[in-house]
């Protein structure tokens, strides 16, 4: 109890990080793959080409690198200066918005294909198809899914820890020089995590009652 | 369009990589011309550790391996040297242990207190603090060297000349490090970047993403003589690191046999013989400190 009761300003510092960089890159990601979801069913061949090319890549390449090419490789560019906050929200988001495109997709191919061809039928554009018809199905679909990848990135916000972002993954190091116990320190982190999954746990199981599909 | 500047990116960012890696081996491991001498029949009377020594018959030494001057590891050779590493090397001639029975192992910061508890390791030399904090989890045998707080600045930067200086610069650390706490505590800035390791700091400093880099002046004296032209120290020092050299806490026999080699290389010139031939090569001359016995 002492490691924490001591030592609060760094958990209040770390998890405020964890959570500013997964607030961000949870939005970010969730309209980001969504975009790139709609490109990759989508009848032009360039968009197509694309969402496959970005999720090829960016789920292919550890998030470390990811990180590591917007902390390191990004300054020596001389583009816009933006703050290692920024640019690591940047990368969470782009990792993970290749993940929640997959998501998404694999929820599109559960609504029955009659369901576009009938709204086609209609003289639906393919934006109305999509945004009307087939995603607020397709969503119904991937709610456990979708928290399972947001799960995911709130942990991996730990890695930005590395990267100039202070967050609950330096929270060790920070007691290990304080001259702490730093396995009872990572127990707390641990429980604290346990305890911001748990709304997101909670989340699914209630949007999933609600529209879980029933077939 | 978009897919190809993509792939411009991607191969641009790996390239980078790959020039950051070759950066970092490029000091090759310094022969600072000490020899250890290897002493004969040495007793430690009641000491566990020294027991488990010359049953194991080989030392296992914790040091560190990403600082160069102090505790370095040739990543094409495999070969260790610095400062810490000649001292560990004096330590284990003065148990009776050649260079060609140590086992090096390499100890990141958090883990110290942990090995040593756990015996994984004889003894750690490894720009390793002296602190009260410390002191209550393993024994500390020195101090062998007493480093400050310092700044490494880019050479062609005149307004940071000290700490008063720093009011809105960005200052870079290795995450959670005392260097940073001080800093922060201290309210010497409010823009503080933490990354894993002192190297990338430098690399961000070089950048112009950070405006100075700070920890102790041994460190720093280290990348500023790599690279003289960009890089310099400035300022007086603003804390005292005593460095120690860290052993199982209750094994008071082996900490004051520790104590007598430190003592007896102060007083034969080994100690200076030591800091000639590594940290001095950066132009700073040293004096061993008095040693605290406790």
């Amino acid at each position: 109890m002492n490691v924490l009761l001591d030592n609060l300003d760094v958990y209040i510092r770390g998890f405020g990080g964890t959570l500013g960089l997964f607030v961000v890159a949870a939005i970010g990601s969730l309209l980001l793959g969504t975009l790139i979801a709609g490109m990759r069913v989508s009848p032009v061949p360039v968009l197509r080409g694309f969402g496959t090319a970005y999720v090829t890549i960016l789920r292919n390449t550890p998030l470390t690198l990811v990180l590591f090419f917007f902390a390191f490789a990004y300054p020596r560019l001389d583009l816009v200066d933006l703050s290692f906050f920024t640019l690591a929200s940047i990368g969470l988001t782009l990792y993970t918005a290749a993940f929640v495109c997959e998501v998404v997709r694999s929820g599109i191919n559960t609504v029955p294909v009659g369901q576009a061809e009938a709204s086609r039928a209609l003289g639906f554009t393919f934006t109305q198809i999509l945004g009307q018809v087939v995603l607020p199905q397709a969503m119904r679909a991937t709610v456990p899914p979708m928290t399972n990848v947001q799960i995911a990135l709130l942990k991996n916000t730990t890695i930005a820890a590395g990267f100039a972002v202070f967050n609950a993954g330096g929270i060790y190091q920070t007691l290990s020089e304080r001259g702490y116990n730093v396995l009872v320190g990572l127990l707390w982190v641990a429980l604290f995590f346990v305890i911001l999954v748990a709304p997101l746990t909670w989340m699914q199981r209630s949007l999933d009652a609600r529209w879980g599909v029933s077939r | 369009m978009k897919r190809s500047r993509m792939l411009v990116a991607a191969a641009l960012a790996s390239a980078l990589v790959l020039a950051g890696c070759g950066q970092e081996g490029a000091p090759g491991a310094q022969d600072s011309g000490y020899e250890p001498t290897v002493a004969e029949n040495v007793t430690v009377e009641g000491s566990p550790t020294f027991d488990a020594i010359t049953q194991r018959g080989r030392v296992v030494i914790g040091v560190r391996d990403d600082q160069p001057g102090l505790g370095f590891r040739d990543a094409t050779t495999g070969d260790f040297s610095g400062f810490d590493v000649e001292m560990a090397r004096m330590v284990a001639g003065g148990l009776g242990f050649g260079p060609d029975q140590i086992d090096y192992r390499v100890v990141p910061s958090a883990a110290r207190e942990d090995v040593i508890e756990r015996g994984e390791i004889d003894y750690m030399v490894g720009t390793y603090t002296i602190n009260d904090n410390r002191k209550q989890r393993v024994g500390f045998a020195g101090p062998y060297y007493v480093a400050g707080q310092s700044l490494l600045v880019r050479a062609d930067d005149t307004e940071i000349t000290g700490p008063e200086t720093l009011q809105g610069k960005a200052v870079c650390s290795v995450t959670g490090s005392t260097p940073i706490q001080r800093v922060r505590d201290d309210g010497l800035t409010d823009q503080i970047v933490e990354f894993q390791t002192y190297s990338q700091c430098v690399d961000q400093l070089q950048n112009n993403q950070v405006d100075a880099v700070t920890t102790d002046d041994a460190i720093l004296l280290g990348f500023a003589s790599q690279n003289p032209e960009q890089l310099k120290v400035v300022g007086d020092t603003f804390s005292d690191e005593p460095y120690g050299i860290g052993v199982p806490r209750d094994d008071t026999a082996f900490r004051n046999k520790v104590n007598d080699l430190l003592q007896a290389a102060d007083d034969d010139g080994t100690w200076q013989t030591i800091y000639d031939g590594t940290l001095g090569v950066s132009g700073t001359p040293g004096t061993p400190p008095a040693i605290d016995r406790y």
